[in-house]
């Protein structure tokens, strides 16, 4: 019996307590559908619901708590000289447990007691879903024999059931809510973890970037420093450099689409560009360590320079080129927003159409090309994929785009992947890191989105 | 006329002075067009450079040079199969040292060699999937054991560059993957005929690999389309709630106005923190399995939903509103309306948000691996709950090894992800232009 079954044996259920309950609801009025208060199909859903709910709801208990619950009572019942004593020797012998219990060929531990834990595991796992799956049957069968003693024809289904679906909505859109609280929450706390580590103003102000920790204690340089600096600053000078690129191609192929170019071209060439924003950034990233990052590197070599095989001009190069629709497609809507009273009436004084665009489109627009600028700096600052392969993790503290800097979304996945230690501070820190990526991308966002708002309404 | 009018010559616009002006304006103006026609030919150029590049790269991966060998089944080398079961017959042949018979074969056909060094170099000339593939032929006809067969086998990831010529001969032999007696070795085989390159079927239906030449991107497919049904399922059924809900039923209020900044909000949080947060809820705090497609589909509906609720109060909002009268007019509920003839309607539109959606969500690569999909994983995945990896992860993963073959597979898989999402693309578009409706 696995979870799914269950939900499927559930659905089954529930679409004959749906059939049954609408038969019941014609055989009470023998036919005669005016004297129902609701329609026959009413009162199914009405019994469906009804056998539905509790199950459902007890299924998302069991698959979101069982994994906790589970594992705590495997731990409680192991032989007290092989109790963990610290939360990260539990976190290692529950993994060690899991691994044993999934059949993995190397887990490594031949331990009596941990093989013995393994199959309680895969016991208590089975006999919980056992327990889950007749617990649903049991509810569905009680919803479903309530609702069908219920129906009489001036019961009001119809109402129940919509009244159901409209909490089933509310609860839809509630998610987005959700979501961003899980975000902030997650990301507060465990940074609050490595701030009780390392403080505050080390983060934020500290200028070396090492956040390897060591394993032993008494080991050389066995304290990390966690200064970012060094990341924000990369993280700026490749966002300068893909901005450097996005914004005249981004804002000069709009101009030229909404004011130059022919319709049928314009059909044809927008599509196009959309394509660029459409293509993954690891294809991206490929790209520019494959491609961009060599050529780059032996064109300086001609002049004469030394450029580091990952720069970071290579990075933000490619990440200029992948913002370019963005940056294209919001000056575009900008642009078009702007009355063409405006626009006839410069073009009737005489101006070129450059002069019209130079000194009545782009001012009357510029509101809507800043938020496209901020929202395409926001972009590029969350960027992770093509930094991470073509923008290497040498935190440098430099201006200078030949040399390899680092940003924050690289480091954030370096110190994520690989092996982890579970707890340190070295670990920790992406969260700290991600904690300043999301604010500095949602004051982005707000700041962009209020004054695209505005910008509307003045013209509306 | 009044006062203060002041009285100016009039401009005499045939002077050379006023010309001269006219003509640099015109010449301004055509600068400034060429330069934006110069901007979209520059951004386009640099979209036909990258899909070139990778093209070109790309045929590479989907073609792989074959070495054939003749190969005598010794009886000696084989267990006596009379007299045991198919269970039993089938486990003793897979403890037969079939490395030998390839090893017998290659001494056979260059018998000047014979240091044990050599020898071994020798048998690295082919795949160490060719063991497999012998396998694989005596389980199939167990009769060919004592017989003496031609087989083609998978060159080593580094014989197959060398004969597709992107490891080049001229390099001195000490930059070289492939050593002087390699090529000597190779060249003897190509003279025999014993060498050729063919399409690499087995792209396409293994999983990953640490040899290059055995690397394919089933396990990638399958696990990426594992992860997507749980996005589906996730985003789709409350994405499409959502917007219902906002669009018609929700009242104008604090409550609401919360909502819509939030969804609009997360639309533009980098994919890397949706990776944060699956990584610290869906890991950290509910223990769900970590690499699983379970745990990436909800990272990354939890990502593509704001997209969806956005494209989908957009869809709704395009439905006449005298659809809805003529329905409540009729004694339909609100309830009724929405989900008789409002949706309905709104479909083509919530269908095609819903595949661009999946589309971004297919091309993402950020927030799985900081869930733990980055894993080396050989097995097809089967199951939502088992570790996998899905096709951009895996490009990343090719993508950072250094073995000259990789680089090929990489590209491959690239085309290959990039054809699903064209095709998926092309089907929103198909959607919109055949359901698209003129009011």
């Amino acid at each position: 019996m696995s979870v799914s079954a269950s939900i499927f044996i559930l659905i089954l259920l529930a679409g004959a307590g749906f059939f049954f309950g609408r038969q019941r609801s014609l055989a009470l009025v023998s036919g005669k559908l005016a004297t129902l208060h609701s329609l026959p199909n009413q009162y199914g859903w009405y019994v469906g619901i009804l056998m539905l709910l509790p199950g459902i709801l007890v299924i998302l208990l069991w698959i979101v708590f069982s994994g906790n619950i589970i594992d705590t009572m495997v731990i409680a019942s192991l032989p007290d000289h092989a109790g963990p004593a610290t939360e990260q020797a539990r976190a290692l012998l529950l993994n060690d447990i899991h691994n044993t219990a999934a059949g993995a060929p190397h887990s490594g531990s031949s331990e009596i007691y941990i093989q013995e834990a393994a199959q309680r595991y895969s016991r208590l796992k089975s006999q919980g879903v056992n327990i889950v799956s007749a617990l649903v049957a049991l509810f569905a069968v009680i919803g479903g024999l309530a609702g069908f003693r219920t129906i009489r024809p001036d019961l009001r289904a119809r109402t129940h059931v919509e009244r159901v679906i409209l909490i089933l909505l509310i609860l839809s859109s509630v998610v987005a809510i959700f979501a961003t609280l899980g975000i902030v929450l997650s990301l507060i706390v465990e940074s609050a973890r490595f701030f009780a580590r390392v403080p505050l103003a080390e983060f934020f102000f500290g200028l070396q970037w090492s956040p390897q920790t060591a394993l032993r204690e008494d080991q050389v340089g066995s304290s990390g420093s966690f200064g970012a600096i060094p990341l924000f600053a990369g993280t700026l000078l490749i966002s300068f450099i893909a901005m450097c690129v996005a914004v005249p191609l981004g804002l000069m192929s709009a101009i030229y689409m909404t004011q130059y170019s022919r319709k049928n071209v314009r059909k044809v060439v927008k599509p196009l560009l959309e394509i660029l924003a459409g293509i993954p950034t690891v294809v991206y990233g490929f790209f520019a360590a494959l491609t961009v990052a060599p050529f780059i590197r032996e064109s300086g070599g001609l002049l004469g320079l030394d450029v580091a095989s990952e720069s970071a001009l290579a990075a933000g190069l490619v990440m200029g080129i992948m913002i370019i629709p963005l940056m294209s497609s919001l000056s575009d809507d900008a642009l078009t927003a702007v009355p063409e009273a405006m626009r006839d009436g410069s073009l009737a004084l005489g101006a070129t159409r450059s002069e019209t665009i130079k000194q009545v489109l782009i001012p009357a627009a510029l509101p809507g090309i800043v938020g496209a600028f901020l929202l395409s700096v926001s972009r590029a600052v969350g960027e992770t994929m093509i930094v991470v392969m073509a923008a290497g993790l040498a935190a440098n503290l430099t201006a200078n785009p030949l040399e390899a800097v680092t940003t924050i979304t690289a480091q954030i996945v370096a110190l994520l992947t690989g092996d982890q230690e579970f707890d340190s501070a070295k670990t920790l820190s992406a969260f700290a890191l991600g904690l300043a990526l999301f604010g500095a991308t949602l004051l982005l966002n707000m700041l962009a989105l209020s004054i695209v708002r505005k910008y509307r309404e003045s013209y509306e | 006329m009044s006062k203060n009018t002041a009285v100016h010559a009039p401009t005499v616009w045939g002077s050379e002075a006023m010309q001269n002006r006219i003509s640099a304006r015109y010449r301004k103006e055509r600068r400034f067009r060429l330069l934006g026609l110069f901007a979209i030919l520059l951004a386009l150029s640099f979209l036909a450079i990258l899909l070139f590049t990778l093209g070109a790269k790309s045929i590479g991966g989907f073609f792989q040079t074959k070495i054939e060998l003749t190969i005598h089944f010794d009886r000696s080398l084989f267990p006596d199969l009379d007299g045991l079961n198919s269970d039993e017959a089938s486990l003793a042949l897979t403890r037969v040292d079939y490395a030998a018979l390839i090893r017998q074969s290659l001494m056979d056909r260059f018998p000047d060699v014979r240091q044990r060094r050599d020898v071994r170099s020798l048998a690295s000339l082919v795949s160490a999937g060719a063991r497999q593939t012998l396998a694989g032929t005596v389980r199939q006809d167990p009769a060919v054991i004592g017989a003496t067969q031609d087989i083609w086998f998978l060159a080593s990831g580094d014989i197959d560059s060398f004969v597709k010529g992107k490891i080049s001969r001229d390099v001195p032999e000490s930059d070289r993957r492939v050593k002087d007696r390699e090529v000597i070795w190779i060249d003897a085989l190509d003279a025999a005929g014993k060498v050729k390159v063919g399409f690499n079927w087995g792209f396409f239906s293994s999983g990953d690999s640490r040899e290059a030449e055995l690397a394919g991107i089933w396990g990638a497919i399958v696990g990426s389309f594992l992860t997507l049904v749980v996005t589906l399922l996730f985003s789709f059924p409350i994405g499409l709630a959502a917007a219902v809900y906002l669009e018609e039923f929700a009242p104008q209020n604090k409550f609401t106005d919360l909502i819509e900044i939030n969804i609009n909000n997360l639309a533009a949080v980098p994919s890397i923190v949706f990776g944060l947060l699956g990584l610290a809820v869906l890991l950290g705090f509910f223990n769900m399995p970590r690499s699983s497609p379970f745990v990436g589909g909800l990272t990354l509906g939890l990502m593509t939903l704001p997209t969806l609720i956005i494209a989908g109060r957009a869809a709704i909002k395009a439905v006449q509103p005298s659809i809805r009268d003529a329905a409540i007019g009729l004694g339909a509920s609100p309830m009724q309306t929405v989900f008789h003839h409002v949706i309905p309607l709104a479909m083509p539109g919530i269908l095609t948000g819903t595949i661009i959606g999946m589309a971004r969500a297919l091309g993402e690569t950020a927030p799985l691996l900081m869930i733990g999909m980055v894993a080396f994983i050989v097995d097809v995945p089967e199951s939502f709950s088992e570790a996998a990896t899905v096709l951009p992860v895996q490009i990343f993963l090719w993508a950072n090894s250094p073995e000259r073959a990789f680089v090929d597979k990489t590209s491959a898989a690239i085309i290959v992800l990039l054809l699903f999402l064209i095709l998926m693309n092309g089907l929103a578009v198909w959607l919109r232009n055949r359901f698209e409706r003129q009011w």
